[in-house]
Formats: C-alpha cells, sequence, structure tokens
C-alpha cells in the first residue's frame, strides 16, 4: 500500500461542550480496502464517521479526499461520493424505488426503472420496486438502504453499525451481502462495528477506537489481538 | 438661487441633499486618490445618515399629518409585540424573533396595504386599527403553530434528514416534508373556519354589522372578504416563517444544526 490514500483525516477532532467525541485522529483508507474501525460503544466511531461524512463539523483537523481538503468540496458533492449507510435505514415514505432515485435525483439524474431493478438485484430484492417501505422487514429495509447510497455511484462507502439493528437471520444475511459488494473492490469502505468476529470477517485492516482516539491500527489479527488482551 | 427652478419644498430640500451629498462624495473620491482607504467608511456611512434621517422624517411626518398615520405606527408596533409572541412558541429554534417579524411584517403588511388600496379597509383610525390588529393576529397564530410543528417534525426526523443530505440532497431537499407538514397543519384551522363559514357559525364581523342593521348581503360579503384576507394573511406568514427558519436550522456546511441536544 505504498501509493496515495484514497482519503485521511488529520487530527480530526470533534469537541462538544468540553468533551472530545473525537479526538486527533489520523487514518488513511486506500483504494478497495476495507477498515474496520471497532472499539465499545460510546468510544466515538459513529461520531467519526458522521465527520467524514461531513454531516457534523469537525472542530479541528480535516479530512483530505483525493488529496483535496474536503472542506474545498461542495458538501453535496463530497457526500454522494463518500456514502453513507447508517445503522438504521430511515427509508423516506413511498415506494422501494423512490428511495432508490432519491440520491440521482437530486444532481438532476433520473433512474429508469432498469436501473433502479439492476441495483435491486444487487441487493438481493428483485421485484421489489414497487413496494412500499411500510411493508418491508428489518433486513430487507437496510438492504433497500444500501441499494439507496449505492445508487449515488460513491467511491467510498461509510458503514455504520449496519447490522446492529437487525436480528441474527438478517444479520448474516446483510453481512454476506455486505462481503459480496465489497470483495467486487469497486469502493473503498470504512465500517464503524463493535462485533469483533464481523469486523475480522469483512474487513482488511483494523483501527482501535477508545475514548475519542484511534489507539492501534494494524492488519486485522493483530489488532484484534491486542484488543482481546486489553479488555 | 435653486429656489427659482424649484417650488416645491420637498423637493428643493432633496435636490439640496443631493449637492451636499455629492460634495461629501468629493471626499470619497480625495480619499481614494490620497490612499487615505477610508473611502469605504465614509460612503457607508453617509448612505446610512441620510437613510436613517429620511426615515425619522418620515415618521414624524406620519405623526404630525394626520391621525391615521398613527394608526399605521401602533400597526407596526403591534406587529413587533406579535412577532416576540410567536418567536415565543418556537422554543429552541434560532432566529426566531427575526424570523416571525420578517413573516408577520410581510404576511400581514402586504395584505393590509391591499385592503386599504381597494378601499375594504377605511383609512380611519377606528377601522384600520381593529381590522389591521385582527389579521395580523391570525398571522401571528399561524406562525406559532407552524413553528411549533416544524421543530416538532425535524426534531422526530433527524435521522432521516441525516440520510437525505448524506445522499446528497440540499437542506431545502432534506426538509421539505416537514415544510409541507407544518405549513399545511398551521392553516388547517383558518381553512376548517373558512369552509364552515355561514354553516356552523357566523362570525363576529358579520354578526356585528347586522346587529348595527347593515344589509345582511353586503354584511355577508364584507365577511367573506374578511375571512379570505385572513386565510391569505395567515398562508403568507405560515410559508415564510417555515422557509425562513428551514434554512436557519443548518450550518453554512449544510450540517443539521436543530437535534435536540443529542450529539
Amino acid at each position: 500500500m505504498s501509493e496515495e490514500p484514497l482519503l485521511y483525516t488529520e487530527r480530526l477532532s470533534r469537541r462538544v461542550k468540553e468533551r472530545f467525541l473525537v479526538e486527533d485522529v489520523n487514518l488513511s483508507l486506500y483504494a478497495q480496502e476495507v477498515l474496520a474501525v471497532v472499539g465499545p460503544s460510546g468510544a466515538g466511531k459513529s461520531s467519526l464517521l458522521r465527520l467524514i461524512n461531513r454531516l457534523d463539523e469537525p472542530t479541528h483537523g480535516t479530512v483530505y479526499f483525493h488529496g483535496r481538503d474536503y472542506r474545498e468540496i461542495p458538501p453535496r458533492e463530497l457526500r454522494r461520493r463518500v456514502g453513507m449507510v447508517m445503522q438504521f435505514p430511515y427509508l423516506f415514505p413511498g415506494t422501494v424505488a423512490e428511495n432508490i432515485r432519491f440520491g440521482p435525483r437530486q444532481r438532476g439524474v433520473e433512474l429508469s426503472d432498469a436501473d433502479v431493478e439492476a441495483l435491486l438485484e444487487r441487493v438481493g430484492l428483485p421485484g421489489y420496486g414497487d413496494r412500499d417501505v411500510s411493508q418491508l422487514s428489518g433486513g430487507e429495509a437496510q438492504r433497500v438502504s444500501l441499494a439507496r447510497t449505492l445508487a449515488n455511484e460513491p467511491e467510498v462507502l461509510l458503514l455504520d453499525e449496519p447490522t446492529s439493528a437487525l436480528d441474527e437471520a438478517a444479520k448474516a444475511g446483510i453481512e454476506a451481502l455486505l462481503r459480496e459488494i465489497l470483495a467486487t473492490g469497486e469502493f473503498a469502505a470504512i465500517l464503524v462495528t463493535h462485533d469483533l468476529a464481523q469486523a475480522g470477517r469483512l474487513a482488511t485492516r483494523m483501527a482501535l477506537m477508545e475514548e475519542g482516539r484511534i489507539t492501534r491500527t494494524g492488519r486485522t489479527e493483530e489488532v484484534l489481538h491486542a484488543y482481546q488482551i486489553l479488555s | 438661487m435653486l429656489t427659482r427652478y424649484f417650488h416645491d419644498p420637498i423637493t428643493l430640500a432633496a435636490v439640496q441633499a443631493l449637492i451636499a451629498g455629492s460634495l461629501a462624495f468629493f471626499v470619497v473620491f480625495l480619499s481614494y486618490k490620497l490612499q487615505l482607504r477610508m473611502e469605504r467608511d465614509i460612503s457607508i456611512a453617509l448612505v446610512r445618515g441620510l437613510i436613517q434621517v429620511v426615515i425619522v422624517g418620515m415618521v414624524l411626518l406620519l405623526i404630525f399629518q394626520e391621525p391615521v398615520a398613527i394608526g399605521f405606527v401602533i400597526l407596526a408596533a403591534m406587529m413587533i409585540a406579535a412577532a416576540q409572541t410567536s418567536a415565543k412558541r418556537a422554543r429552541g429554534l434560532p432566529d426566531a424573533f427575526r424570523v416571525s417579524l420578517y413573516s408577520i411584517v410581510i404576511g400581514s403588511g402586504s395584505v393590509l396595504l391591499v385592503a386599504v388600496a381597494i378601499g375594504v379597509i377605511e383609512l380611519k383610525l377606528s377601522a384600520l386599527i381593529p381590522v389591521g390588529s385582527m389579521l395580523l393576529a391570525n398571522g401571528m397564530n399561524t406562525a406559532s403553530l407552524a413553528f411549533n410543528r416544524f421543530r416538532g417534525e425535524v426534531l422526530a426526523h433527524v435521522g432521516h434528514i441525516d440520510a437525505a443530505l448524506s445522499l446528497g440532497a440540499s437542506p431545502r431537499a432534506a426538509v421539505m416534508p416537514y415544510i409541507r407538514a407544518a405549513i399545511l397543519a398551521s392553516l388547517i384551522p383558518r381553512v376548517d373556519s373558512l369552509r364552515s363559514l355561514g354553516i356552523v357559525w357566523i362570525p363576529g364581523v358579520m354578526t356585528g354589522m347586522l346587529l348595527g342593521g347593515s344589509h345582511p348581503v353586503r354584511a355577508a360579503l364584507y365577511q367573506f372578504v374578511i375571512m379570505s384576507m385572513i386565510l391569505t394573511v395567515s398562508a403568507l406568514t405560515s410559508i415564510l416563517a417555515v422557509l425562513l427558519m428551514s434554512r436557519r436550522i443548518f450550518t453554512p456546511a449544510e450540517q443539521l444544526i436543530l437535534r435536540g441536544g443529542q450529539e
């Protein structure tokens, strides 16, 4: 991994009322890699992803995307290229197809029925376009949420605990789907999870986050080993 | 010398002000030539001074000239009080007083002017104050309802708004469903009262006119005029209040600020 990172953070910090949610984080993400950020709940993992998506503003430090300070990139363009899948799907009322079309529509692109169907097939929900989102199970909703993000053709995927709100069966399904999508090498991804086993199965590299700071980064096994000794 | 050409005292004064002002702008030119770097400050001070002093003059004119003008001053004071009242309903929303003031002044002010222009409201204190205050009170109530609903909708949908933003939506697009819900909800009482006019109730203005011996059809039509003006004021105020507020709950980097204390 000697090439330039696709995205890296430089002393990225967010402090709210004297408390650091994220403190001095320096992380690099290279093309095609899957970086897992693990750590106890409340360690600031989700806050870190929100900062990278610029849904929150850093109080210090910044993020470079393709070598460019992300504050110079219009937020909407940045968020399209660095897509995020949240813990809860937060689907908009209406049909599955309307949800899939939402992102591209924001920049004046209208997906055809065939485009929508192709995305739905990709997430294992062929023929679901006309369904109302209120009829979906938790796992199906999370698949739609993933397809909705993929519709924007992002370069980076930020996955914020994508399976933690699901039951065991749905969790296994989504994890298998993520593995399949990440294996294509189309995306670099940052996966935030508190599920160490899942991080081990999906990620190529791992960062351990504790109390807002990254305390260790390295190959998945190394970090897992260190974390297990610590806890 | 100028008095030979300008007989109207106001025009004469305006021309004099123009000439005096141009002289002062000569100072600006000098400052530029001599690189004193005071051009900006002086220009702003001149323009500001002119605007302020003319406004004061116009207010005094209104007060001195005829009592009707006092009516407008009183209505303006009422609008400020109304804005304060409805801003209190917007607890937690940024810049609420200013947003309420703008929307109430524009919403009720424009309809009030039209009403005076077409003669629905007579230009006398006894008509201007009561009908005007009725209009702006309705604007105030609608703004309060709209703020309250908008805040509730946004706080209940923080996750959806973040999701929309993270999909590349503009702040406006991300909160559009809640803008709509707030405006519609705030107008329900007005639409319902218009819909049930005459069937469920005979409102105050018409009742008063009937008791005063007016022709019933004339009283009915006048009541309809008042009701539709109230609806217009309410809709304008509500739309302005919610649209103006919807911009203020985001940072310049398009991040949602209004999150109910959660982080």
